[in-house]
């Protein structure tokens, strides 16, 4: 049945260096999302010829908080919303090192949400990608401090009326100096994104809008994640630059995607050694971690 | 269509060509690859790996533009293509 | 290894305890301080954070203690020494990654500088009533290590001992000191640097793809440093050797297994207690932290009318000293826990007398030391 140019298993997928093979298949469901925006991580460390033992992920709990499992880098997965500070600590021991908070929305901006502003308010130089499912999925379907208003989950079995994060606007609010969003389609701007994020001085975030397909679908009869997928294509909207008080999701309508913000501004570690080099003078040596042995 | 102009060098201008390769064990079925490959090479087999799915099958080989676009969808890592060497190409031919 | 002079304010100091542990942090090593604002504990983030900058540590003032006790992990998977320093309410935070940190078995130091509660209680006035919450707050079955300083001069010495024992057990140990010996200014000896003897980290010496995080069979693994390509995975559940998850109810039994085993297997040398004239004694009084210098008086007092009466001090309070007070169980007419709390370590005594000798407890709901009086009216008690 199959055709001649197909080969079998023995193959070896191009990304594979980049994956823990003896972990490989992963638990996402067939047509989630997340798989995709671990394949463009991968491509976008690729892309950056960065030396990737000096890559680390820290995840969270939840669907995307298993993403460290899988990536092939000295790799945390911790607590539930106590990714962002954990990774923070690992930054600032060692500095040298690009350090990239992989976790979902509830996690980062629900029971993480003061660890998320807090970080960005300091620009510590870490990258967060925020998977936003608009679920909780983990625990079966949940409503989430995401989840577009009129949208069903099991605890908004009537449709949600709370009024979700704007998570891009959180962030710029918060000081972060990159901003973007995008959609699990887009997947070659996805990946553009996360180099650029990665290769950022500061607190950059990327928001990946990615299907649900087990919860946030079914439960509001949305089809599969292929559905949304062809949802995306047809309703999303690249604006670089947008105004981020208008791109607010609302449920089922247009999702606007693009680098919203790119700025310049002192990370925490150049403000402390700015500052303390000031106060000190010649007797300051700045901070600049190495291996712990110092 | 209309706004693009012909490229002048279209004749001498070489599309790519690719080889698929499905590593059908890992395939969750989603159909991502299939529904989003420009050229329409994949389609979903009747055939079922043995978590239940089915895996993409190659129609048209010879369509493949070997644009990647599959590869970079799949979410189970279970496909990805190759470039085919010109030389291969001739030989091939 | 010796302490590095740098960090080593070597002489005599007239200092509070939470200053005299701020030092003894120093000294070990720290090199990272997490920390949110809470009386009675707060000079010791205060002191850090005015030591560090000329000597190459880093002191940042969190959101909140949820994200100083991760960050104190994610700085130490980092390769630094780092430590954290709070009181009950933020100790109540802490204790969701405090149970990170023993999963993943990440050595750091945690002080929780005691005061009344429960909830915001006594935020000025001491206690020792988060004793039991040391031992069990987070969930799940695990160990813990629990110095008690009595004085400014232990703050100091214990702070240097549970940066030790952290790196050689491979674990969170916790200084649980209280707002008197916090707030009390006594003279403090610092020790020149190359009589600090400190224990570094172990790392693991095969190469990278050769080691995981957990080696088998071994009790206690070294650590793999990160950004040196042995890209090993870690997770807060259930793991095998590889740090993979694992979940099912042998690799649960092997996880916990061992991480209790670290310390159980162990308890002779982490057991550091004091004692005095319990070799005749016929009523012994068991108590630890600044407890263990106000019992003094009252013993001494029961002592001059005759009563044998003999003094054990816990140093090290968790893991408790089953062994020693099973055996002083079969020899005394009664054992007395004297702690500002209404029985908490008490009931371990209790337990481990196992009716072969009266307990006592001398107890109370915290705000004050004990009064001197009320244990030497528990030792007439108990010679009743
Ligand atoms: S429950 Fe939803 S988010 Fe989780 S793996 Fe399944 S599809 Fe993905
Ligand atoms: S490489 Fe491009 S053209 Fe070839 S099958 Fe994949 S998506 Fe289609
Ligand atoms: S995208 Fe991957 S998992 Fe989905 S059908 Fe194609 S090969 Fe299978």
């Amino acid at each position: 049945m199959s055709v001649e140019t197909t080969k079998q298993v023995s193959d070896e997928h191009p990304m594979e260096h980049l994956l823990r093979m003896d972990r490989i298949p992963h638990i996402w469901c067939s047509t989630c999302g997340l798989g995709t925006t671990v394949r463009a991580l991968a491509e976008a460390l690729e892309q950056l010829e960065i030396d990737h033992d000096k890559v680390a992920v820290v995840s969270g709990i939840g669907c995307t908080g298993r993403v460290a499992g899988y990536l092939k880098l000295d790799s945390f997965h911790t607590t539930h919303g106590r990714a962002v500070p954990f990774a923070m600590g690992l930054h600032i021991a060692r500095p040298d090192m690009k350090v990239i908070v992989f976790s979902g929305d509830g996690d980062l901006v629900s029971i993480g949400g003061n660890h998320f502003i807090h970080t960005a308010r300091r620009n510590i130089d870490i990258t967060v990608i925020c998977v936003n499912n608009f679920i909780y999925a983990m625990t079966g379907g949940q409503v989430a401090p995401t989840t577009p208003i009129r949208a069903r989950s099991k605890t908004t079995p009537y449709g949600n009326y709370e009024t979700p994060f704007n998570i891009p606007l959180l962030a710029a609010s918060s000081g972060a100096v990159y901003v973007a969003r995008w959609t699990a389609l887009h997947v070659r701007r996805m990946a553009m994104s996360f180099a650029e994020a990665i290769s950022k001085r500061g607190f950059s975030l990327v928001e990946v809008i990615a299907p649900c397909s087990t919860l946030y679908a079914r439960l509001n009869k949305l089809g599969t994640g292929l559905s949304l997928m062809k949802f995306y294509h047809d309703n999303s909207e690249i604006r670089h630059g947008a105004d981020l008080n208008d791109i607010a999701i609302d449920y089922q309508s247009k999702i606007v995607v693009g680098k919203f913000l790119d700025v310049e501004k002192p990370t925490y570690l150049d403000a402390l050694n700015h500052h303390n080099a000031g106060i000190f003078g010649d007797k300051y040596k700045p901070y600049g971690g190495g291996n712990g042995s110092d | 269509m209309a706004f693009w102009r012909t490229p002048l060098d279209i004749d001498k201008l070489k599309i790519p060509k690719g080889e698929l390769h499905i590593i059908k064990e890992r395939c969750k079925g989603c159909g991502f690859c299939v529904e989003y490959c420009p050229k329409g090479v994949l389609q979903l087999s009747d055939e079922f790996n043995s978590k239940g799915y089915h895996p993409p099958e190659v129609v048209k080989p010879e369509e493949c533009v070997n644009c990647d676009l599959c590869e970079v969808l799949c979410p189970d890592f279970a496909i990805y293509c190759v470039r085919i060497e010109e030389e291969e190409e001739e030989v091939d031919n | 290894m010796k302490a590095d002079p740098q960090n080593v304010l070597t002489g005599a100091h007239y200092l509070d305890g939470n200053y005299a542990i701020a030092e003894g942090a120093i000294a070990a090593g720290c090199k990272f301080f997490a920390g949110y604002p809470i009386t009675p504990s707060t000079e010791i983030a205060e002191r850090v954070s005015r030591r560090f900058p000329l000597i190459g540590g880093i002191f940042v003032q969190m959101e909140d203690e949820l994200a100083s006790m991760a960050a104190i992990l994610g700085a130490s998977w980092g390769g630094k020494k780092s430590m954290s320093c709070t009181s009950g309410p933020g100790f109540s935070l802490m204790m969701e990654n405090f149970g990170l940190g023993i999963m993943l078995e990440t050595p750091c130091v945690l002080v929780n500088v005691q005061r009344g509660g429960p909830s915001t209680g006594l935020p000025t006035l001491p206690g020792q009533a988060d004793m039991m919450q040391a031992r069990w707050g987070s969930h799940g079955d695990y160990e813990v290590i629990a110095l008690a300083p009595d004085s400014p001069q232990e703050g100091f010495e214990l702070t240097i001992h549970a940066f030790n024992l952290s790196e050689k057990y491979r674990m969170p140990v916790l200084l649980m000191t209280d707002e008197c010996v916090g707030h009390m200014t006594e003279k403090v000896i610092i020790p020149p640097p190359e009589e600090i003897e400190l224990i570094e980290r172990r790392y693991t010496d095969k190469k990278p793809g050769e080691a995981w995080p957990y080696q088998e069979n071994e009790l206690i693994s070294p650590m793999l440093p990160v950004g040196e390509g042995y890209k090993f995975h870690i997770t807060g559940l259930t793991h095998d050797y590889r740090g993979y998850p694992v979940i099912n109810a042998e690799a649960q039994a092997e996880n916990v297994d061992r991480l209790m085993a670290k310390v159980k297997e162990n308890v002779d040398d982490l057991t550091w207690l004091e004692e005095k004239d319990v070799e005749d004694a016929e009523v012994v009084v068991v108590s630890y932290g600044i407890s263990s210098r106000v019992v003094q008086p009252a013993i001494a007092k029961a002592r001059e009318e005759g009563i044998k009466v003999g003094q054990i001090k816990m140093v090290t309070v968790w893991p408790f000293p089953e062994k020693r007070i099973r055996e002083l169980a079969g020899k005394v007419k009664a054992l007395i826990m004297v702690e500002m709390n209404y029985g908490q370590v008490y009931l371990e005594m209790d337990r481990c007398a196992a009716g072969r000798c009266e307990t006592y407890i001398c107890g109370h709901a915290g705000g004050t030391v004990h009064d001197p009086g009320s244990v030497y009216s528990t030792i007439k008690d108990a010679v009743k």
